[in-house]
């Protein structure tokens, strides 16, 4: 131990600088945004909740193909599908366990008729586990209320797909 | 106050009533002040870490303790099937009691002391040092693992740095003379170049001052001398199996403790209620202000030190406490003492 060294431990040199260090923090402007009132801007491709899309005659998008149900890698969707009275294949159940889903984005790169997309809402927690079983009425409603943010994001991602 | 009522209820009920209303002048803005500390301790350590800290509830957050007092109130109190019930729910009371109890003797003012003994100093000591108990109890009684380290911890860390704190205190009571409080404060008038209070300035005093700091933190269980709730290695330590009441009761008693800590460091080393020069004017604003001024300045020490150093090792903890702290205050005994032999008494 040198005298320098003494004499720095005995002055609390290092602690003192710390202090300096941590008083100067203390004044400067904060990192932090204030989360529920002010919020980060999110890219097109955010994957937040799933939605269903429609077309713009309110005929819903989905065809019952159940290729995002076999590439879902947290199997966390399930579609039970048959033909709809005027012929055309629709899906008769399409659950997606949120509790399951790890947001991948599989389902929505999967899907051949951008049905299926991942939204920009992350704000959907819920008090009980149940109400995150999301069924197809529940899908469609998330898509009739996303629609506007759901259309301009994927328009604004096209150019590079 | 006694006379005031002793006018009514003769003496023997003057004085019981007058004593029970000084309790609760001292003990409920006490609680307040400590659901006010909490957050300024959360807003301190989160705007020196560049967060912006509670901010929803209330104006800028303020009564975000009380929101959170509403709700730990609400919960259900859980008693472990295996925990020894009497102890387990006595443990946190013992705490909260304790915490409240050393307020007694802290001279608020002049005459503003609810008792106003001459051996004070003694009086906090031997409260500081029942304060342990809540701890030992609850980590015991939890009849659990983490619970019981951390009493154990607590119980070594408390030992350890009571001692030191001992003689720091001896080094005080050898120069003031006496071991009243509201006394110590007096002997502080005036005591560098006649017109700075405080025995902080006295350069023989001021590292005593210091330790006194440090062991203080270290008595409160506060960072960087928090393992006894070390939550990375002891879960939340002695708290762990509490809920509800209880654990408020734990966090009153332990902030009560960090603000009781504040008010003597204010008042053994930075003059008490005085205020910092000896000059008239000063003394219109009443000494409690200046006392809370004192305190809240080291909370705000507190606080930054929590924000500021890491978490100590515990044998870094034992070896600052035993082989820096206790050879340090203890040769300043001899110091101080010798000097005053020379000065004060005559060789």
């Amino acid at each position: 131990m040198s005298i320098a060294h003494i004499i720095k431990s005995f002055t609390l040199w290092e602690f003192v600088k710390a202090h300096a260090l941590t008083l100067k923090y203390f004044f400067k402007p904060k990192a932090t945004i204030n989360y529920p009132y002010e919020k980060n801007p999110l890219s097109p491709r955010f994957r937040g909740e799933h939605a269903l899309r429609r077309y713009p005659n309110g005929e819903e998008r989905c065809i019952a193909c159940k290729l995002c149900e076999a590439v879902c890698p947290a199997q966390a969707i399930t579609i039970e599908a048959e033909p709809r009275d005027d012929g055309s294949r629709r899906t008769t159940r399409y659950d997606i366990d949120m509790t399951k889903c790890i947001f991948c984005g599989f389902c929505q790169e999967a899907c051949p008729v951008d049905a299926i997309v991942e939204g920009p809402n992350f704000e959907y927690s819920t008090e009980t586990r149940e109400e995150l079983i999301y069924d197809k009425g529940k899908l469609l409603a998330n898509g009739d209320r996303w629609e506007r943010s759901l259309a301009a994001n994927l328009a604004a991602d096209a150019p590079y797909r | 106050m006694t006379d005031f009522f002793a006018g009514y209820l003769g003496y023997n009920g003057g004085w019981f009533i007058a004593t029970i209303i000084g309790i609760l002048l001292i003990a409920l803005p006490l609680m307040l002040a400590v659901a006010m500390i909490i957050y300024a301790d959360r807003k301190i350590w989160a705007a020196m870490a560049l967060r912006r800290g509670p901010n929803v509830v209330g104006p800028f957050g303020l009564l975000q303790s009380f929101a959170d007092g509403l709700k730990v109130f609400l919960k259900e109190t859980i008693i472990p099937s295996s925990a020894n019930r009497g102890l387990f729910l006595i443990a946190p009371i013992i705490t909260f009691t304790v915490a409240l109890l050393a307020w007694a003797v802290i001279p608020f003012g002049p005459e503003m002391v609810l008792a106003n003994v001459n051996v004070g100093l003694l009086y906090i000591l031997a409260i500081s040092s029942l304060g342990v108990y809540g701890i030992i109890l609850s980590g015991w009684a939890s009849n659990s693992k983490y619970p019981f380290y951390s009493a154990i911890r607590a119980a070594a860390q408390m030992v350890s740095y009571e001692v030191s704190i001992g003689f720091v205190l001896v080094t005080v009571v050898l120069w003031a003379g006496t071991f009243n409080l509201g006394d110590i404060i007096q002997m502080q008038r005036g005591h560098i170049f006649g017109f700075i209070n405080g025995f902080a300035f006295n350069p023989l005093l001021f590292p005593m001052a210091v330790v006194f700091l440090i062991s203080s933190m270290a008595e409160t269980g506060r960072a960087p001398f928090d393992l006894t709730e070390a939550e990375s290695e002891l879960v939340a330590g002695y708290q762990t199996e509490y809920s509800s009441m209880s654990f408020a009761l734990f966090w009153l008693g332990e902030y009560g403790n960090v603000l009781l800590m504040c008010a003597l460091n204010a008042t053994l080393f930075w003059g008490g209620w005085l205020p910092p020069v000896d000059w008239a004017p000063l003394y219109i604003v009443p000494g409690i202000f200046w006392l809370f001024a004192k305190i809240l300045f080291f909370f705000f020490v507190f606080s930054w030190v929590k924000a500021t150093v890491p978490r100590y090792r515990y044998d870094q903890l034992m070896r600052l406490g035993w082989k820096i702290f206790l050879p340090l205050s203890l040769f300043w005994v001899f110091l101080v003492s010798g000097y005053l032999m020379l000065t004060r008494y005559g060789a």
